[in-house]
């Protein structure tokens, strides 16, 4: 597909879209009580889920973090078994053990513990490395793990022996309710320079623009020299739940002149648009209705503990 | 004779050889060195490209071999001091040993992290703790503990290249230089070796283990079990042995090799025959593995079990200070004074 063609368009619409429906879909029903736990949507920051790995090939690895719904349904993960992972569910992405914090399916993985993902997404790059099979890793990031020290533990060690792998920083300004400026000295760029990794930088919410540059990134870290890409986001819901201490009028700012979905809309026809629309809503009404009537796991095997 | 040193180094030459997939990261490993202690001595020069000397980062090296083994190699991490493992905490704890479990058992991670251990050589309160405590119990960890009985190196061999899940091996400093003690022809002690009960499928450590039986050749039915793992059992003989000849008490020394999962069959099998139980350690003694030992002695053997009794260091940092170490760490004396109390 070429990417400027109607086509390709609609296709990165359609997941922007998905991901934006399901986010929504799990802010609505979480004060009914249908999910356990807590949840992180990605709200206002889905360009980046699928401007970096739409360009993904089979074989690559991603480790996401806490905030990881959009990265799986960006990857291909299905609806259905995400919804029923937060219901905790036996159809669940991990049968309802891990919950919204902990995905694998497939070459798709994601930790709730900040920057402890890092070396081990690093290490998963250098075992493909080791393998020759030409696989890459995107390890994904937010600013405020940008305080974790295992971090630049592991970015000395991605360059010294060049790990194919793709860090994305996503900086919404903001870690649970600190902003950026309480918790980072000195420049995130700077950081990754500092140990000789390239870095790319963009300010944008338009998922063609991060298409490519994540693109070339990526296959600069397939070509065994690891990558960094800050892409400057924002995140237009609360951390979790309900718990967003920013002025209403700041969002709302954010998300006239922000929206990766109505960016992404203005360059669809409208009919396409909202056929597009129609059949997302159903995919993803149909997803957490199954979800709903799935069964809860049962299996769990206890005889151990009994003893 | 062999050493509890080369009997490693021989298990890691063995794992190397035997698959292609073993990795080594550690600080310092490369030779001429070979390590801080000297455990891979050799392994660079026969495997270059598979030994790799690291920064000092003993978290990033830790989470690294834990992606590293996800995606199908055996990465084995050593730790310079066990003090240190500390730093890597973390990545064992919410990492290497969550993966499996909570991915559905989608996932394994076939890490195995060594790491000396112990004191009694001056090296003071951060470079001579015996902190496995602190990782027992850790679900989806299985801990193993080497002694100068039996196979170290196979104990390490096997870990690395038959395990599914990530083993914590903790080896001992002053193990290192002891000679092993064949189960067949050690003059001193009647050995028997038994494989530790695996425990129930799909759980993390369902590889077979031994566990050593020790008592004085010839001697009488013991009257006191004393269970011990590591260098302690190395001190257990010691005192076995004097108690034996000059107060006639007698001893069965029970030494697992694996800490975690738990597995006391061997040690209830000796109590209830015994009824008295010893849980001998070089860790801190509270909260420590001998407690474990014992609250699951008592709840299997109720009344039955007449005495019980724990032995570890104080819960005191360990001074660097020859005289003053030796206070805080566990003796022989101190072994045979509990004994005595006991009978
Ligand atoms: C080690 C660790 N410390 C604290 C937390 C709790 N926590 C979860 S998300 C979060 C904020 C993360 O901020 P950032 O990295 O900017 O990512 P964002 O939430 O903005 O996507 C915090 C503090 C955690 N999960 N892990
Ligand atoms: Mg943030």
């Amino acid at each position: 597909m070429p990417p400027t063609s109607n086509d390709f368009n609609e296709m990165l619409y359609r997941r922007l879209y998905l991901i934006r429906l399901f986010e929504e879909t799990v802010i609505e029903n979480f004060v009914k009580g249908v999910f356990y736990g807590t949840t992180h949507t990605c709200l206002g920051q889905e360009a980046n889920a699928v401007g970096v790995l739409t360009g993904l090939a089979a074989q690559d690895i991603v480790f996401s973090n806490h905030r990881s719904h959009g990265h799986f349904l960006a990857y291909g993960g299905d609806p259905r078994s995400l919804f029923a992972e937060l219901m905790g569910k036996a159809s669940g992405v991990c049968g309802g053990r891990g919950g919204s914090q902990h995905l694998h399916w497939r070459n798709f993985y994601s930790n709730g513990v900040q920057g402890g993902v890092a070396p081990v997404g690093t290490g998963m790059a250098l075992a493909e490395k080791f393998k020759n099979s030409g696989a890459a890793a995107v390890v994904f990031l937010g600013d405020g793990t940008l305080g974790e020290g295992v971090l630049y533990e592991t970015l000395n060690m991605a360059a010294l022996w060049q790990a194919p792998v793709l860090y994305v920083v996503e900086n919404n300004r903001i870690a649970q309710t600190t902003p950026v400026e309480l918790s980072l000295a000195g420049s995130i760029p700077a950081r990754f320079a500092a140990f000789g990794i390239p870095v790319g930088e963009l300010d944008t919410s338009d998922v063609t623009e991060i298409l490519p540059e994540a693109q070339a990134r990526l296959s600069a870290a397939r070509n065994g020299e690891p990558q960094a890409l800050i892409l400057h986001t924002c995140r237009f819901g609360p951390h979790s739940k309900g718990d967003d201490t920013r002025p209403t009028e700041a969002l709302a700012e954010m998300r006239c002149r922000r929206d990766p979905v109505t960016i992404q809309a203005s360059r669809l026809e409208p009919s396409a648009r909202l056929k597009i629309e129609r059949e997302t809503q159903a995919v993803i009404h149909a997803a957490f209705q199954a979800a709903l009537e799935d069964p809860f796991p049962t299996d769990l095997d206890l005889s151990e503990n009994l003893k | 004779m062999t050493t509890v040193l080369e009997s490693l180094n021989s298990g890691l030459q063995r794992a190397f050889s035997t698959d292609a997939r073993v990795l080594l990261l550690g600080e310092d490993v490369l030779d001429p060195y070979g390590g801080a202690f000297k455990v891979t001595r050799g392994l660079s020069t026969a495997y270059p490209g598979r030994v790799i000397a690291t920064p000092i980062s003993e978290a990033g090296i830790v989470g690294l071999a834990a992606g590293i083994a996800l995606r199908g190699l055996r990465p084995v991490v050593e730790i310079m001091f066990g003090d240190f493992l500390t730093l890597a905490a973390d990545q064992l704890i919410n990492h290497a040993a969550k993966f499996r479990w909570m991915y559905n058992d989608q996932a394994r991670v076939p890490l195995v992290v060594r790491t000396p251990m112990g004191g009694r050589r001056g090296y003071g309160p951060t470079h001579s703790q015996t902190l496995e405590k602190h990782f027992l119990g850790t679900p989806g960890l299985e801990i193993l503990a080497p002694c100068a009985v039996g196979d170290p190196g196979k104990l390490l061999s096997e870990a690395i290249l038959t395990g599914e899940d990530p083993v914590l091996f903790i080896e001992n400093k002053l193990s290192y230089l002891q000679s092993i003690h064949e189960p067949q022809s050690d003059t001193e002690f009647e050995i028997t070796q038994i494989e530790a009960a695996q425990p129930a499928q799909g759980v993390p450590g369902a590889r077979p283990t031994p566990v050593y039986l020790l008592r004085v050749h010839g001697a009488p039915p013991p009257v006191i079990t004393l269970t011990c793992y590591g260098y302690m059992v190395d001190l257990a003989r010691q005192a076995a042995q004097r108690l034996a000849f000059e107060q006639e008490v007698f001893v069965e020394i029970v030494a697992p090799t694996r800490l975690a999962p738990i597995e006391t069959g061997a040690i209830l099998t000796s109590a209830r025959q015994t009824g008295r139980l010893i849980a001998l350690e070089e860790g801190g003694v509270s909260f420590g593995w001998g407690a474990e030992v014992i609250a699951r002695a008592a709840q299997a053997l109720g009344p039955r079990l007449l005495a019980a009794e724990r032995l570890g260091a104080l819960d005191l940092p360990i001074p660097s200070s020859g005289p003053l170490e030796a206070q805080v760490l566990p003796d022989v004396e101190r072994i045979m004074r509990i004994s005595q109390k006991i009978v």
